[in-house]
């Protein structure tokens, strides 16, 4: 039994049913990435997974007990989300934006403490933030903010860890670097990291479990290298490809047809959906 | 997006400075606490009559019944209780208000709980006839209580957000005093005895209203002190206030409730006093930094600071008549305002 599951959910917003029954575990310790195309519901699942969204029929585990039912605080001690939209109050450090990850192990008589003090810059080291302490959130790059985020969320001190689109609006090389950090995180602190991700060339690389995710159903999960195919990149993204060895890590890599080898063949690729 | 190398800073450690930046916001409360008692000594001893010190001293400590004695024990004494009361509640509610709709220029007045509380008191007045002030004070909590309801009910229950929280209630101000002005017009009478009132005076304060309305602004500053570590992480969006295991509906009713009794409070006592929660909350947040924690108590020491000073100003200026508050403050502060926040962003403690 694995720490976090879903089990048959079938999630919606308001009228607007996105997944039924749905059932979806997160391997323990594995750097999972969610992928799909606009709209197929990917982080939708994200959302019910991290208690965001609560499904409307069928349950998430965390730990053997409904997430919805247990108390807010002790949820937050065990699972950390990062949203996609996250407001850094005006005039903020950096620092004191990281200080803000131990809100689930301090109450009213237990305030700030030398533990939460150490793990605060922990967190900044381990996102190379620490010079930053002092500086203001709202003068960063795009790149460093979303290292603050992730500080944040690390500050939280949670062994799994949910990212909804966190490479999203960043330039190529800051993907990466964040990227990076993730894989970094999951094999040297041991975390389970649950992502999702745009690029399915992102996902392919760095998830060690991918599930891939269209119309609200899972279409195939597995590890990259046995679940990314030009058969199931046609199917989920409908698109036709190749896929070929990624030189410089040897995972697969989808390269998109030419514009001409695919024209005649859309329509039927509609059709097979 | 060019890679910027973060600047090096000096190798002092963390620790140290955010140790230092804690002494020094302690150290900056404490001196604002020095300062409104200077203002409080300043609210007794300064008055339309000009009473010399040792005679204030000897009426408030060794009273004998002497003219003077009776203007500094029944009118000075509760009216500076009352500057610090509602000076303590408008600070808060706006700091509260601020953090809650995550808009630095919300004023407590943006839940139409003002709009309430003048609503019933003109209705009290001109209706029901009810003439003295402490017979006010409940029709007014009554208007804030259920103006501050219907406002939540209208920004949604289920998915209040501040955005459609504080549209609700610009829609239920507006609306309310549309009725306020309808009745105004219609009754002269009413009018005329709700000048004073709608204008935010301390002048009226007696022991009776203070001793009314201090437990409801006591009850408020206990929950705003509650909500203050959920409050910031409100600041950070629902999402992730919610993913760092805070209650947002629980903190959104119980700031609610905290605005009803300190607005509701301050406006039965005293009329809708505007601009102190605005601009006190939004100067110290310069001054503070974002932390909820720090701003709750400088804004409740400011604000009376604010209030109290103004209304002393207010009394010396015009003598021998006085300037009402409602209209110190905004003549003051609109100013002083204005420069500080064009030189947005001062030296952050």
């Amino acid at each position: 039994m694995q720490r976090l599951s879903a089990e048959s959910v079938t999630l919606a917003y308001e009228q607007r049913v996105i997944a039924r029954d749905l059932s979806v575990e997160i391997p323990d310790n594995s750097f999972t990435v969610i992928v799909g195309p606009n709209a197929c519901g990917k982080s939708t699942l994200l959302r019910a997974l991290s208690r965001m969204l609560k499904p409307t029929e069928g349950r998430v585990l965390l730990d053997g007990q409904t997430i919805h039912s247990m108390p807010a605080k002790k949820v937050a001690r065990t699972l950390g989300l990062l949203p996609q939209s996250s407001i850094a109050p005006d005039g903020i450090t950096v620092a004191d934006l990281v200080a803000r990850g131990r809100y689930p192990h301090q109450g009213l008589l237990r305030q700030w403490s030398p533990e939460d003090e150490r793990i605060v810059q922990e967190s900044m080291a381990a996102t190379g933030v620490a010079e930053l302490g002092e500086r203001y959130v709202d003068e960063l790059s795009g790149g460093q903010r979303q290292r603050v985020w992730i500080a944040m969320a690390l500050a939280q001190q949670t062994p799994l860890l949910l990212l909804d689109e966190p490479t999203t609006f960043l330039d190529i090389q800051h993907q990466i670097d964040v990227l990076d950090l993730c894989a970094e995180l999951h094999e040297t602190q041991g975390r389970t990291l649950v992502a999702v991700l745009h690029d399915l060339n992102h996902a392919a690389r760095y998830a060690t479990h991918l599930i891939a995710v269209r119309d609200g159903e899972i279409v195939a999960e597995g590890p990259p290298s046995e679940v990314v195919t030009a058969e199931l990149v046609e199917k989920v993204f409908g698109l036709r490809c190749q896929v070929i060895d990624d030189p410089e890590t040897g995972t697969p890599l989808v390269v998109p047809a030419a514009r001409a080898a695919r024209r005649p063949q859309e329509p039927a690729a509609v059709q097979q959906v | 997006m060019l890679v910027q190398s973060p600047p090096r800073q000096s190798a002092e450690p963390r620790p140290a400075t955010v140790r230092k930046r804690q002494t020094l916001r302690a150290a900056g409360l404490l001196a604002a606490v020095g300062v409104l008692l200077l203002v409080c000594v300043a609210s007794i001893a300064v008055g339309a009559k000009a009473i010399p010190l040792g005679e204030v001293w000897h009426g408030l400590f060794h009273p004998t019944g002497t003219g003077d004695d009776v203007i500094v024990r029944d009118v000075r004494v509760p009216r500076t209780l009352m500057g610090v009361l509602v000076g303590v509640a408008l600070g808060l509610s706006g700091a509260v208000m601020q953090a809650l709709t995550r808009n630095p220029m919300a004023e407590p007045g943006l839940l139409g709980v003002n709009a309430g509380a003048s609503a019933a008191v003109v209705s009290a007045i001109s209706f029901l006839g009810i003439t003295s002030l402490t017979g006010y004070v409940w029709f007014a909590f009554l208007g804030a209580a259920v103006v501050s309801v219907v406002v939540y009910v209208l920004g949604g229950t289920r998915g209040a957000n501040p955005v459609r929280l504080a549209l609700a209630g610009t829609a239920a101000t507006f609306a309310l005093y549309g009725y306020v002005n309808a009745v105004q017009l219609l009754d002269s009478a009413a009018l005329d005895r709700l000048r004073f009132w709608t204008v935010g005076s301390l002048a009226g304060a007696d022991l009776e209203t203070v001793g009314k309305v201090w437990p409801f602004i006591a009850a408020g500053v206990v929950l705003t002190l509650l909500i203050a570590r959920p409050l910031n992480a409100m600041e950070m969006g629902d999402d992730t206030a919610r993913a760092l295991g805070a209650h947002l509906t629980r903190t959104r009713v119980l700031a609610m409730v905290a605005i009803t009794l300190l607005c509701g409070a301050a406006t039965a006592a005293c009329g809708p006093i505007v601009f102190v929660g605005l601009m006190v909350p939004y100067l110290v947040r310069t001054l503070t930094g974002p932390d909820v924690r720090w701003i709750l108590p400088y804004a409740a020491v400011l604000a009376p600071v604010l209030l109290l000073g103004s209304d002393v100003l207010g009394r010396v200026v015009a003598r021998p008549s006085e300037l009402q508050v409602g209209i110190v403050t905004a003549l003051v502060g609109g100013p002083v305002f204005i420069h500080l926040v064009r030189r947005k962003r001062m030296a952050q403690l």
